[in-house]
């Protein structure tokens, strides 16, 4: 999945008004019956950023399915699986020019996957091999990371470090409804704003951080009000709605490039899944509940709209799950040949140069590994 | 004992008839300004580091004359500077930051462990951060509660990081150049009561190398093994025991991570007796780990157990105790005299 050359400026009919406090509810420009929701600042993105947004969305969603099929096969040491939150994983990061930075976390692989990045190396953290198998610099994809909200500032230190040299570039830090009570992302979000910074603070409330639901999480009348309080224009956006999250955070790219500053939009949206494969969320939430969600689904409601409008066909819907299928195809092939990981890695790269101390721990691992192959 | 002999480089380094005394904190503040005026990319931020210039004046100067862009203040969050710099050297910055205090650098620390140490290692070296964090450590000032930790062992434990500790103006001087120039991200510790102890020295910015320590002090008797606030301690003990018929050889560490195993060990087995001092509490202490290397390293060289000097197992006490807390001339000169003299034959060792 390459990333496509979309524009993010054709449907864009003037600059919006930023405003400090978002919307009670949350923007929607699909409902989830497929209808135009009419009357919202957002602009409709153009048709072929939609019809862009569905292919990913397919192929973002066949790429999970196949991981948590690899989790069972024992091919991935745990997946935190994206289910349900495609239209913020997929729609925020089609609005990311090629310049642009993410800052994801352990939950995105979805989103770093809809970068460019080869999925085999996105995987290599969660199958075990290493802590990170891709090279950031190659799609501008931070490591994912996993303490929380501490990537929010790393967004903000690298888009202040463009502004410094004067180069366009923009960061979007990923970070969930958890990571919001931490500190660093208030940090974050005050830095970001004292020094007008060109981030972009996507929160996906996905309803739980691990077992524990919003409701325990925050008081806030939504995450999104937290901007305020630093000086930052929010949003508050469906965010199964594949349309309006690209179109916001294709918005607060654009303010950010423009020197405007940072935006945080809170997109509002699901977990279908269970934390992880390692985790049993019966224990915390009824079916009931998930079942609502799914009738919300982001991939249905954007299919009956582009299939409404006649941008889309079933036979081109039947393409792209066959494309799907390959692709799932060729991540199990792949995924299936084992990788012995080089233990003098372990060495390697705590320094510049590996210390004399660390060569020597290094030969002392190299000689037990060679004993113990001799005993074999 | 036919060992080469790293030979002194002593306290007063090669004073120049010409360079005129220069205090620690003056001579960071050289090392600052002429690591700005060489290297655009160094960006030096932290808490009152702009127009105050730094609660100890180590920023004194440096944001009126390269601009607040270069040197500037930031919000009161210190988990927001260490983390922000990370974003920005990984965007091609050398960012130096301050911490205002030892233990105000805590709420930095996820930060530092979990991303600033291990970034290099997480990306197989695609990511590299050159960062300094300055962080003015230990006590001897008088300074109230969360001014005087000596939280040195917080950082050497942590795979990643280089931590550094000058105990001069010049060695101040020389090692913050290289700390900045360095490619791993380092840990700068700067002893707080040696920020007015003057030299008359020449700025060198290279000087020792970043990762070595450095023979102070010549002796043949025992090794006194120090660091940061407390190597002019163990250099007035030396003097003082010279008197007492003790020859002290005198090794500053200047780098607590990684270890220079090979310098201070030949030093060790040359003298084949050690203490160790550092006003941190013993109990898991740095000395644990010097005593535990030397004595895997040097066993057979020992005459006798390698002693520690250091502060109470406590919580650092309040100014008006703090004297019964840090190390002293007597107390390391009573270990001295604890390391079984008799029992090895002194003069048998003079003549060796």
């Amino acid at each position: 999945m390459c990333p496509v050359t979309v524009s993010t400026q054709a449907t864009r009919p003037q600059t919006l008004a930023r405003q400090l406090l978002p919307t009670n509810t949350p923007v929607s420009l699909i409902d989830p019956d497929g209808h135009r929701v009419e009357g919202t600042d957002l602009p409709m993105p153009a048709d072929e950023v939609l019809l862009e947004l569905h292919r990913r969305i397919v192929l973002g969603r066949r790429f999970d399915t196949q991981a948590i099929a690899l989790t069972k096969q024992g091919r991935l040491a745990v997946y935190p699986s994206a289910r349900g939150q495609e239209a913020g994983e997929i729609g925020a990061v089609l609005a990311l020019r090629p310049q642009d930075w993410l800052f994801p976390t352990y939950r995105d692989s979805m989103a770093i996957v809809s970068r460019g990045v080869d999925p085999v190396e996105v995987l290599t953290l969660l199958r075990g091999a290493w802590h990170c198998g891709y090279d950031p610099h190659e799609h501008n994809v931070a490591p994912q990371c996993t303490p929380l909200a501490t990537n929010s500032l790393h967004a903000v230190g690298l888009a202040h470090a463009a502004a410094f040299k004067g180069e366009d570039t923009v960061a979007l830090a990923m970070i969930g409804d958890g990571a919001t009570s931490e500190g660093d992302t208030h940090e974050a979000l005050n830095f970001a704003a004292v020094w007008k910074s060109p981030v972009v603070f996507f929160v996906q409330n996905n309803g739980y951080a691990i077992s524990v639901p919003i409701a325990k999480q925050s008081a806030a009348p939504s995450l999104a009000h937290k901007g305020i309080g630093y000086g930052i224009p929010s949003m508050f956006i469906d965010g199964n709605d594949p349309a309006a999250v690209y179109s916001a955070v294709a918005e607060a790219v654009r303010a950010a490039s423009e020197g405007l500053g940072p935006t945080l939009i809170e997109a509002l949206t699901y977990r279908i899944e269970a934390h992880t494969n390692a985790d049993d969320a019966t224990r915390y939430r009824k079916r009931a509940e998930v079942e609502s969600w799914l009738a919300r689904d982001p991939l249905t409601r954007l299919r009956r709209y582009l299939l409404d409008r006649g941008l889309l066909h079933e036979e081109d819907i039947a393409d792209l799950d066959a494309e799907g299928e390959q692709q799932a195809a060729d991540l199990r092939t792949r995924m299936n040949l084992d990788v012995t990981p080089d233990p003098d890695d372990l060495f390697r790269y705590v320094y510049a140069e590996p210390t004399p101390a660390l060569r020597s721990q290094q030969q002392e691992l190299a000689r037990e590994i060679a004993a113990a192959e001799g005993d074999a | 004992m036919t060992e080469t002999v790293e030979r002194p480089t002593n306290r007063a380094a090669s004073p120049s008839p010409t360079a005129p005394p220069v205090t620690m904190a003056a001579a960071l503040n050289h090392a600052l300004a002429d690591a700005l005026r060489e290297d655009d990319s160094v960006l030096v931020f932290g808490e009152d580091v702009g127009a105050l210039g730094g609660v100890f004046r180590v920023t004194d100067g440096l944001a009126s004359t390269f601009g607040d862009h270069r040197v500037l203040d930031t919000p009161l969050a210190e988990a927001g500077i260490v983390g922000t710099a990370i974003g920005m050297a990984m965007n091609g910055l050398r960012p130096v930051v301050e911490m205002q205090f030892d233990a105000f650098a805590y709420p930095a620390f996820e930060q530092i462990t979990s991303h600033l140490a291990k970034l290099r290692n997480r990306t197989k070296g695609q990511i590299e951060l050159p960062i300094v964090i300055r962080i003015p450590y230990g006590g001897g000032i008088g300074g109230v509660e969360h001014h005087c930790d000596s939280s040195e062992v917080y950082y050497a434990h942590t795979p990643g990081l280089r931590v550094v500790t000058p105990a001069t103006p010049s060695d101040a001087y020389s090692l913050l150049r290289q700390a900045i120039r360095c490619p791993d991200p380092v840990v700068f510790l700067e002893p707080k009561r040696r920020y007015w102890s003057k030299e008359a020295a020449e700025l060198d910015p290279n000087g020792a190398s970043l990762d070595r320590a450095v023979v102070r002090r010549a002796g043949t008797d025992v090794t006194l093994i120090g660091y940061g606030g407390t190597l002019a301690t163990c250099l007035e003990t030396a003097d003082a025991a010279e008197d007492e018929g003790y020859s002290v050889e005198v090794v500053d560490l200047r780098s607590l991570a990684p270890f220079d195993d090979a310098t201070v060990a030949a030093s060790v087995r040359r003298t084949g007796r050690a203490v160790v001092v550092h006003e941190a509490s013993g109990f898991c202490g740095y000395g644990a780990e010097v005593a535990a290397r030397l004595t895997e390293q040097c066993f057979h060289y020992l005459h006798a157990p390698i002693r520690r000097v250091t502060g109470f197992d406590i919580p650092y006490p309040p100014p008006g105790l703090e004297q019964h807390h840090l190390p002293t001339l007597d107390r390391i000169l009573d270990a001295i005299d604890t390391l079984q003299w008799r029992e090895s034959g002194r003069s048998a060792r003079a003549g060796a």
